[in-house]
């Protein structure tokens, strides 16, 4: 079977020094993948990577197959993968409603149904439709930044932090919604400080250390891992 | 009472034709973020097509203007692909300067080709309605008119149409558009279409109130300017309240100063908003 996603001996970062030092993951499709890490370990430049967003020196990165190294993010866009950015992901002085839309940019067809399958997914945006997302709280610009990235149905979703500024209980209901999600066929990939919790929902975590992958496992097995805990799930 | 409700009439024809460039301004500073000083000379050489039609073919001013506003759009393209978009990747004061410099070279041009006399659409005498003693010429209406359709064409614009949406997201968010698939290129195609159609609009309304010459642009740049940063720069809904009070504060400020200081007047209005409220006088509309 062809990997979702495949990146291999990945070099590069925003033109400076090199943040990814020989990165290599890959994605089974219907998987939740983690990567977790310390502060400054690559893990969204990875991302940013993948999506076109941060800069390539060396190495693939690949999209069922195809090769999508360097290729500009609208391209990846169109192509069947959505991200999440972790910070300014909503447009805010868009409506919620205006911020779907624009998820579905690149459709030509009727987007209406995929609308309000969305606002079935995260009940509390349907209220607010006509509302600016920069009046949102953050756990509802949360669901908005998921929604808008949902809207051309992807075949694989990168979430980046998608827990960071939400409180316990709102973290446990994203990961909730994470799953509803990845159960709709869509193959995950999501960075995340909060990385015990994470590792629960996950079918696989990974974790990168100096732009460099240093252990990868099923997430159970890296909760189990003494070394892993000790020093990346804080003890 | 009268002479300020005269000065308020002037103020109202005069913020009119800001807002239409400033609605430019801001919208180029928010796609592409950099002030664009081309954009009083872009004015002087769509006032210069309008003369074109109507002098040359001998259309009206009602279809001059279309046809200036659509000949404006394509320099504003021809010039974005040829200089600016080679500059976009560098530093947003680099394409600041190009501007400045494609000011003097859209000047230089208009004068070489029409001369540097002052010109006026329709020879004659505009004959004003009297009202309670204020007088408003029919100019104006034709004036504050034609700005108040493309003004709310342009709303609608913005708030109906896919692009016009693609353009307020990427004035918001260029890295959330670009991983939307919202294609950069062409929405910064669509705000030199707008950018330049309404700048060409605002020369040919600035003629026809006054008269047309080579610096007809130029001259009106720095109110446009101080419209801009005074509704938040950016901000396009913004510039249209900016506009409306810059050109209505420097015409009332003739009623106590002479008329010569009515730059000193946007200018000094600008440097308060710049101090006081650098976000701009209006706050959450983009």
């Amino acid at each position: 079977m062809t990997a979702v996603l495949e990146v291999a001996d990945v070099r590069g970062g925003y033109g400076g020094a090199d943040i990814l030092n020989g990165t290599d993951l890959k994605l089974d499709e219907g998987e939740i993948v983690v990567i977790i890490g310390p502060n400054g370990a690559g893990k969204s430049t990875l991302m940013k990577a993948v999506f076109g967003l941060a800069t390539i020196r060396s190495g693939s990165v690949s999209f069922f197959g195809r090769t999508i190294t360097g290729m500009r993010a609208d391209q990846v866009a169109k192509l069947g993968m959505s991200y999440v950015p972790q910070e300014r992901n909503v447009f805010a002085s868009l409506t919620v409603n205006e911020n779907l839309e624009m998820g579905a940019y690149l459709r030509d067809d009727d987007f209406g149904p995929q609308i309000e399958r969305i606002y079935e997914l995260f009940p509390p945006l349907n209220e607010r439709r006509r509302q600016q997302a920069g009046t949102l709280s953050g756990g509802e610009r949360q669901m908005l930044a998921m929604g808008r990235a949902l809207m051309l149905d992807p075949k694989l979703l990168l979430l980046d932090e998608p827990t960071a500024a939400l409180s316990p209980r709102y973290a446990a209901e994203t990961f909730e919604r994470i799953r509803e999600i990845n159960a709709l066929g869509i193959t995950i990939l999501m960075v995340e400080q909060n990385a015990r919790q994470a590792l629960e929902h996950a079918d696989r975590g990974v974790v990168l250390v100096m732009g460099e992958n240093r252990f990868e496992a099923p997430g159970p097995d890296l909760l189990a891992n003494r070394e892993v805990a000790e020093m990346y799930l804080g003890g | 009472m009268t002479d300020l409700l005269q000065l308020l009439v002037f103020g109202i024809v005069f913020g009119s034709i800001l807002t239409l460039g400033a609605i430019g301004v801001s919208l180029i500073f928010g796609i592409l973020r950099f002030a664009h000083f081309a954009h009083g000379d872009m004015m002087t050489v769509g006032a210069y097509f309008a003369l074109f039609f109507v002098a040359q073919i001998g259309w009206p001013i009602y279809m001059a203007l279309p046809a200036a506003m659509a000949g404006a759009a394509i320099l504003a393209i021809l010039i974005d692909q040829s200089v600016y978009r080679r500059l976009r990747r560098t530093a947003p004061v680099i394409l600041l300067i190009s501007s400045f410099g494609m000011a003097l070279l859209l000047r230089a041009a208009a004068q070489l080709i029409w001369g540097t006399d002052n010109q006026v659409y329709q020879p004659g005498i505009n004959v004003p309605y009297v009202v309670f003693d204020i007088r408003i010429k029919p100019d104006h209406l034709v004036i504050v008119g034609a700005s108040v359709i493309l003004v709310f064409a342009f709303h609608l614009f913005l708030k109906m149409t896919r692009m016009g949406k693609a353009m307020r997201a990427m004035s918001d968010n260029v890295d959330l558009a670009r991983v939307s698939g919202i294609d950069s290129e062409r929405v910064v195609i669509w705000t030199w279409v707008i950018g330049g159609s309404l700048a060409a609009a605002a020369g040919v309304l600035l003629a026809l109130d006054t008269r047309l010459n080579p610096q007809l642009g130029w001259n009106v740049l720095l109110p446009i300017f101080a419209a801009t940063i005074v509704g938040g720069i950016g901000r396009v809904y913004g510039a249209i309240a900016g506009g409306m009070f810059i050109g209505i504060a420097t015409e009332l400020s003739t009623a106590v100063l002479l008329p010569a200081y009515k730059p000193a007047v946007a200018f000094t209005l600008m440097v308060l908003v710049l101090i006081l409220r650098p976000q701009g006088l209006v706050r959450g509309m983009n």
